[in-house]
């Protein structure tokens, strides 16, 4: 056997900024999930359907054909086509698919992309928080500065154009944000959008809007911020099949912005990533094109089970917003005195329902939980039932 | 579009989103339905009252595996081309093929033939004796042809032997 270096000698060869970064807290949970049975997961980020067969079917065709080699970095001329034709027909968005849109491996991809093409060591990136565990580690990767802009219950945890305005400094250089939001379920009408949109104005920032749950509007159509007067040119569009179409696995994602911006994310992406995968590109041209039905189907299966969640939670005395988007619930356990993560580690080990703690998505987000709705009607009866008698013995 | 208009269309909308739930699992109690579709469980029981008052929901069923019991029943398709009578088409033929208990199902299909006949036995030759003794001789029946269902891939929406399992890992982010 090779002998290897000693810890202490590898560890100072290591990358000082990598080290530094907390570790993920969904990563613990998980771990501590994966340990036990009769677990129902109210901990999954993502759709409990399938990718509908067509999708599926129209891969296993590719791979028949023999498609299995790299694509142009940009990705296959038909998605750029049929991401424009998609984003023109639900949200009227006019994006050239030759300049203005890149596919990349998710939308966690394009996000890494478009921090790493705007930032400058010392520029400063507001992140609307509770967020999405990736951005602030994927700013601070990219040699800028997270600064968090805290939402709470009260607002329904929606930015307010004045807590922006707090935070802007003259390094700020942009402002990362998802709506309809990953964990609290949030969603910004356009009247919301358009008040953020002129405090983002006037002080020239960029905007990089991560709608993966764009499709997961309930009350109203989702409104992009890009679509809003002059804001295409300075917002990076950010999307991609896994929420809507039920394709986390494909890692199929795109960027759609200026084409100054897109090109620098392509010359990136194309030392790094290359391409995305040509047979996942390849349903995802199917499902743009002919699955807007299944996906209907989807996201109204979505709705009603977030109906009845809410209004489970909110009776079993766990107070919630209405979430109107995403797949979450966030409600908040402040009543019980437990953090987050004594409530979700209590609640995993005495009722076997797995949550995630909501302070792992910003420190904005002690005192709630992420739960995901994205399971069965009878997995969700379940675990309220489990958490109900679980909130009465702490009582 | 007027106010009324609008009312029922949303009404309509709901009405059908209830009948997909409980097509899809009729053992849905009235809070899971009234929490499905943000209604009252009032509204929710009147609302089914008014669809089984109009036959529209006919009744409440559950789809069995039967070849996993050892009761299995013998299903046929039966193909049966007939002789329309002058006045009532097919209506009449059709009523004296689905009066027996053991059809199971009816449909006038468009093509090669006109009566689709779905028979249920608990042996083959149950169903050869309905063939031969019953239907066969009916006045209009000019021929029958027989399939019997040798296996049951999917059946109502649902896969049988689909070991379709929650793939995805316990806590993502």
């Amino acid at each position: 056997m090779s002998k290897r270096l000693a810890l202490s000698s590898i560890r100072h060869r290591l990358s000082h900024t990598v080290s530094a970064l907390p570790p993920s807290g969904i990563r613990r949970f998980f771990d501590l999930v994966s340990t036990m049975d009769n677990v129902i997961s109210l901990g999954v980020g993502e759709p409990d359907f399938v990718t509908p067969w067509k999708v599926r079917d129209a891969c296993v065709e590719a791979l028949e054909q023999g498609y299995t080699t790299y694509t142009s970095n940009s990705g296959l001329p038909a998605l750029r086509e049929a991401v424009a034709e998609y984003l023109w027909g639900q949200y009227q968005l006019r994006y050239e698919p030759g300049e203005e849109i890149l596919i990349t491996v998710g939308a966690s991809e394009a996000i890494d992309l478009a921090l790493r093409a705007i930032l400058n060591p010392g520029d400063e990136v507001l992140v609307i928080e509770p967020a999405y565990i990736s951005y602030a580690p994927c700013v601070t990767l990219a040699g800028g500065t997270p600064v968090a802009v805290d939402t709470d219950a009260r607002t329904g945890f929606k930015p307010t154009a004045e807590q922006l305005e707090r935070h802007i400094t003259p390094r700020t250089k942009a402002i990362i944000f998802c709506f309809p939001n990953n964990p609290t379920g949030a969603a910004l009408r356009k009247e919301e959008l358009a008040s953020l949109a002129e405090v983002i104005r006037r002080h020239d920032l960029l905007v990089i809007s991560d709608e993966i749950y764009g499709e997961l509007t309930y009350e109203g159509k989702h409104v992009s911020i890009a679509s809003l007067p002059e804001m295409k040119d300075r917002t990076i569009l950010i999307s991609g099949m896994s929420k809507a179409f039920a394709m986390t696995g494909w890692r199929i994602g795109y960027a759609c912005g200026h084409p100054e911006v897109i090109e620098l994310m392509r010359k990136i992406h194309q030392y790094t990533m290359l391409c995305a995968p040509i047979m996942s590109q390849m349903a995802a041209v199917e499902a743009l094109r002919n699955g807007l039905d299944e996906m209907r189907e989807m996201v109204l299966s979505y709705k009603q089970r977030r109906n009845l969640f809410i209004k489970g939670l909110n009776q079993i005395g766990l107070p919630c917003h209405q979430p109107e988007g995403a797949f979450y619930a966030f409600p908040s356990i402040k009543e019980t005195g437990l953090t987050s993560e004594e409530f979700a580690e209590r609640l995993l080990f005495e009722a076997g329902v797995a949550v995630v703690p909501g302070n792992v998505f910003g420190k904005s987000g002690h005192g709630y939980i992420r739960c995901s709705y994205a399971t069965s009607v009878q997995q969700i009866t379940e675990a309220l039932e489990r958490m109900a008698r679980f909130l009465q013995r702490l009582r | 579009m007027g106010m009324e208009s609008a009312d029922k269309q949303a009404k309509q909308q709901l009405v059908q989103q209830l009948l997909h739930l409980l097509e899809d699992n009729s053992r849905y109690d009235i809070p899971t339905l009234a929490g499905l579709l943000a209604i009252s469980e009032e509204e929710v029981d009147a609302l089914i009252k008014e669809l089984e008052d109009k036959k529209v929901i006919l009744k409440y069923t559950a789809t069995i595996a039967w070849d996993k019991t050892d009761h299995v029943p013998v299903t046929a398709m039966i193909d049966v081309k007939v002789t329309p009578k002058k006045g009532v088409g097919f209506d009449e033929i059709a009523r004296r093929i689905y009066r027996y208990p053991e059809v199971e199902a009816v449909y006038l299909m468009s093509g090669a033939y006109d009566l689709s006949v779905i028979v249920k036995g608990k042996t083959m030759h149950e169903i050869a004796e309905f063939v031969a003794k019953k239907l066969s001789p009916l006045d209009s029946v000019i021929s029958t042809t027989t399939h019997f269902i040798l296996k049951k891939y999917k059946h109502d929406g649902v896969i049988f032997d689909d070991g379709s399992d929650d793939r995805r890992m316990v806590i993502t982010p």
